[in-house]
């Protein structure tokens, strides 16, 4: 008997912002649409959430950052990601993120940022669409 | 065979890429885990229980830091519950361990149950193996203290941890649950709340009252307060003196024969069950006795006897 | 209004704008790596340096920050929690360096860690330190800076982790009951000796109504508090004063323009509710820092309902209404139930260890999330009229050479400093830390000689031990 891959999902607060109300409303979410998430807790550095996703073989990472300090978090854990062979890991940050920054972002390999007033059905429907197991 | 090779190796994306496919259970693990095998049984194995809140996840951190001290390595595995409605699953354990996330020579994997009936699951028996193979020196499984799942561990682990936090009305709970008769060692957790010292001589008074035969491992009480880091080294020491006593006594062999006996049942179960399913789904076959048993036209006991007659008959068996 | 960009010398330009604007208190942001206790050059401030408010490492950069302000004619709020008896100290070296006395200056420094645990997560030292720490700032405010409130038990921020409204109302005032606790226990002072100089921050959030009657019976019921719970007698104990900031988790992203009617209804709720200071948001703060223009039409809005629209010649204008009346029963009987909730489980540190408050709010943040996407609870611009056209206002950008300079100021700061006497009053420090004293002197002494923040923070996490968040309450 088998049962259909479930998909991982990892999400994390890089660098000292300690606002994780919106991490763990998505955590919840993720939950309740039947996805499995592993919630790092705060103050993570990209070396730490890498590590973890690894360990975990997740299919994507969502990163959350408010106090600006995304600009070197969020690179960072790409980097590290593509230093241990591992980018096929999807990697979506929400938080706030001025529009200037996105293009950048993109550019760099974060598949997607949801911004302030992103809805959960969005960030699920995109979950569902964009996301599949890894290895399958 | 790539996966096990590089387990072997230590490879971690390998391991954790092996330990997705044996919980999504792929064939093609199967073929993995056969090869992984002959090398496993060196681990030890510590299974760490407790209703939530008592402090699990922060006793596997203080006792990673102690284990690291002397050189070892090591595996966990945190068990969670999936949503029974959704299916999902939030792992949080790693929460309290997330230090040692660089830490090379720790391996953390959060696991939901995913609705398995029968407790800690064949995959976790598997996982197990994975990290046996991969050459971790201590295992310790971390799971939820809902009854069951418990129960089940210590058919696969050396030593098992019960811990209880004074005043959190857990007491009678697992009472009931039946988790006390499956202790090694209990270590009642925060103990500088008031009750630490009632429970543990509650729990002495109860285990005095409990038949143990002379020969037979005593558990041991540990007072700790996980967050503070008192009483970890003490806990330690215990560890390794019911590792001895198992060595001596046996008990050591004897875990290695019943791990071996029940993956044995457990995968033999699955199989065979595999295959009848695949047999008695034709044609209806299933389906149709499922209706005479609606209609009372036989009963549970006739209807499988009859199953394995036909599969008997066919040589199909 | 609320400020700190970047560089000392930034903010320091910004005050002095805000200050020819008619502002007559300032108020102090940190970056994050000020308000956990890191210095700009250690390894988990790296990207952070400067990001969402002012960057802090030791009192030089602070003499920078107060440069030209006038100590005895304005008051200064900072926002800072762990660290916050180190940036306390900084200011009185920097008063005191500027030739004006500590009982002329006032201000507030916000120094709630409860809330921390509860909702900010700015978090450093474990609970039990992290109170005492607190307990002798209090005391030593009430000693010898008798117009500083030395703490803002705060609301605020337990309203943006998405807490409701009745949760924002019992949860501040159970965090107000474990202070006072502890001074009278710690300190052995009298009740009325330290508080009438207690403050409060609390949140203005949508519900006009609701919001009014949340102001209200905070009031009725903090003076209930004092005077029955703790038998103060002088009258201006119970008295509570309060800061207001409007929702920051109200603004909306989309079609920001609408964030400046909803500011100004949010102030004028506080201002109805009875708030005695106000922080309105500006407009663009879904997005980043504040603009120059975002920061001045925020503060135009408060001085519109200040001096222009007559709501401030009436004390509590609204009472007697039938309907603010029993809104404010029905708050104060519901805030009563969950502060007796935590009565029975020993206080908020208990309440605090068995995450009883932290899942409460995580419950009411979800469900509120929920009914947003529902569409049950109406956002203008998001779930309702929304358009097509998004307008991006201005924004503030952060120089990226900021980090650089500042960690070379800082180690310029560590070579001309006498680092003799560094190590001497951290020393002293630690030594005190580990008795019952009160480390307010330790820490002014250790500032003046240009210890950083970091390093004295260090000394604490050495003596305390470093809190880490228990399992998660999601």
């Amino acid at each position: 008997m088998s049962s259909e891959r479930k998909i991982r999902i990892l999400v994390a607060k890089p660098g000292l912002d300690g606002h994780d109300r919106g991490v763990k409303i998505v955590a919840r979410a993720y939950r309740d649409a039947g996805f499995e998430v592993i919630y790092t807790g705060l103050h993570q550095t990209p070396e730490q959430i890498v590590n973890a996703a690894l360990q975990e073989d997740v299919d994507l990472i969502g990163l959350s950052c408010l106090s600006g300090a995304h600009a070197y978090l969020f690179p960072r854990v790409v980097e590290l990601l593509k230093e241990n062979k591992a980018e096929d890991i999807i990697v979506i940050v929400g938080g706030i993120i001025p529009k200037e920054d996105i293009p950048k972002l993109k550019k760099m390999g974060i598949k997607e940022i949801f911004l302030p007033g992103s809805s959960l059905s969005e960030i699920i429907n995109w979950t569902r669409a964009n996301v599949k197991p890894r290895h399958a | 065979m790539r996966l096990a090779k590089e387990v072997l190796q230590g490879n971690i994306k390998a391991t954790a890429r092996l330990i997705r496919d044996v919980e999504d259970e792929l064939p093609s693990a199967i073929e993995e885990l056969k090869a992984l095998y002959p090398y496993t049984g060196r681990s030890y194995i510590i299974g760490i229980t407790g209703s939530p809140g008592s402090g699990k996840s922060t006793l596997i951190d203080m006792l990673i830091d102690v284990f690291r001290k002397r050189g070892k390595t090591i595996g966990v595995i945190a068990i969670d519950p999936s949503s029974p409605f959704s299916g999902g699953a939030i792992l949080g354990d790693r929460i309290r361990m997330q230090r040692h996330a660089t830490d090379g020579g720790v391996f953390i994997r959060s696991l939901a149950t995913r609705g398995w009936r029968g407790g800690l699951s064949r995959a976790t028996a598997n996982i197990i193996n994975i990290m046996d193979a991969m050459g971790k020196d201590i295992i310790l499984i971390e799971t939820v203290g809902a009854g069951q799942v418990e129960v089940d561990i210590i058919n696969f682990t050396h030593t098992t941890m019960v811990m209880l936090v004074p005043g959190m009305g857990d007491w009678v709970q697992t009472l009931k649950a039946g988790i006390l008769e499956i202790a090694d060692i209990f270590v009642i957790n925060k103990a500088d709340k008031k009750g630490a010292d009632e429970l543990k001589a509650e729990l002495e008074a109860m285990l005095q009252m409990s038949a143990y035969s002379p020969q037979a491992w005593k558990p041991k009480i540990f007072l700790t307060e996980a967050v503070n880091n008192k009483g970890i080294d003490e806990l330690v020491e215990g560890i390794y003196q019911h590792k001895e006593f198992l060595i001596a006594t046996g008990g050591h062999d004897t875990h290695l024969k019943e791990r071996a006996r029940l993956e044995l049942i457990e995968v033999l179960k699955s199989s065979l069950m595999d295959h009848v399913f695949q047999i008695v789904n034709k044609n209806n076959y299933l389906e149709k006795l499922i209706d005479d048993l609606v209609n009372k036209r036989t009963d549970p006991y006739s209807a499988a006897s009859d199953i394995i007659k036909k599969l008997a008959q066919e040589g199909k068996l | 209004m609320f400020s700190g960009m970047g560089s000392a010398e930034d903010t320091n330009k910004r005050w002095h704008l805000l200050l020819k604007e008619g502002e007559t208190g300032l108020s102090t942001a940190f970056d994050f790596p000020t308000l956990m206790g890191y210095d700009t050059d250690s390894p988990r401030a790296r990207g952070e340096c400067g990001r969402c408010g002012v960057a802090i490492d030791t009192l030089r950069d602070f003499e920078i920050l107060t440069d030209r302000i006038p100590f005895d004619k304005i008051t200064t709020s900072m926002t800072i929690n762990p660290p916050a008896s180190i940036l306390w100290a900084m200011y009185l070296a920097a008063a005191e360096k500027a030739g004006i006395s500590w009982d002329k200056i006032g201000g507030t420094i916000q120094n709630d860690m409860l809330k921390e645990f509860i909702a900010q997560k700015t978090l450093m030292l474990p609970l039990e330190s992290s109170i005492r720490l607190i307990s002798d700032t209090i005391e030593f405010g009430t000693k010898y800076v008798p117009k500083w409130n030395t703490i803002s038990i705060s609301g605020y921020h337990i309203r943006e982790a998405g807490s409701t409204a009745i949760q924002e109302l019992a949860f501040t005032l159970a965090d107000g009951i474990e202070y006072v606790q502890d001074v009278i226990e710690r300190k052995k002072l009298d009740v009325d000796s330290f508080a009438p100089r207690l403050s409060f921050f609390f949140n203005s959030h949508l519900d006009f109504f609701e919001e009014v009657a949340k102001f209200r019976a905070a009031r009725r019921m903090w003076a209930k508090i004092m005077r029955d719970r703790f038998k103060a007698k002088d009258p201006r104990s119970w008295w509570m004063r309060f800061h207001t900031q409007t929702a920051g988790c109200s603004l909306v992203a989309q079609q920001p323009y609408n964030n400046v009617i909803r500011t100004a209804i949010e102030a004028l709720a506080a201002v109805l509710g009875g708030t005695q200071s106000l922080h309105t948001n500006s407009l663009d703060e879904t997005l980043a820092l504040p603009s120059e223009f975002a920061a001045t039409t925020a503060l135009r809005t408060q001085q519109i309902i200040a001096d222009e629209i007559g709501v401030t010649n009436t004390i509590d204008p609204l009472a007697g209404s039938y309907f603010v009346e029993s809104l404010t029963n029905q708050m104060e009987e519901k805030a009563w139930e969950y502060i007796n909730k935590i009565d029975d489980m020993g206080g908020m540190p208990a309440a605090i260890e068995q995450g009883f408050p932290q899942m409460e709010i995580a419950n009411a943040a979800y469900h509120y999330q929920q009914q947003i996407d529902k569409g049950e609870k109406v956002v203008i611009g998001v779930n309702k009229y929304s358009t097509g056209e998004q307008v991006y206002p201005p924004l503030l950008q952060i120089p990226e050479e900021l980090e650089e300079e500042q960690i070379a100021r800082t180690n310029e700061v560590k070579r001309i400093r006498d680092n003799r006497q560094v190590i001497q009053t951290l020393s002293d420090l630690r030594t005190a830390s580990k008795t019952n004293k009160n480390l307010m002197p330790y820490v002014i002494e250790a500032v003046k000689e240009y210890a950083t923040e970091q390093e004295i923070c260090d000394t604490w996490r050495d003596v305390f031990g470093e809190y880490r968040e228990s399992a998660i309450h999601l």
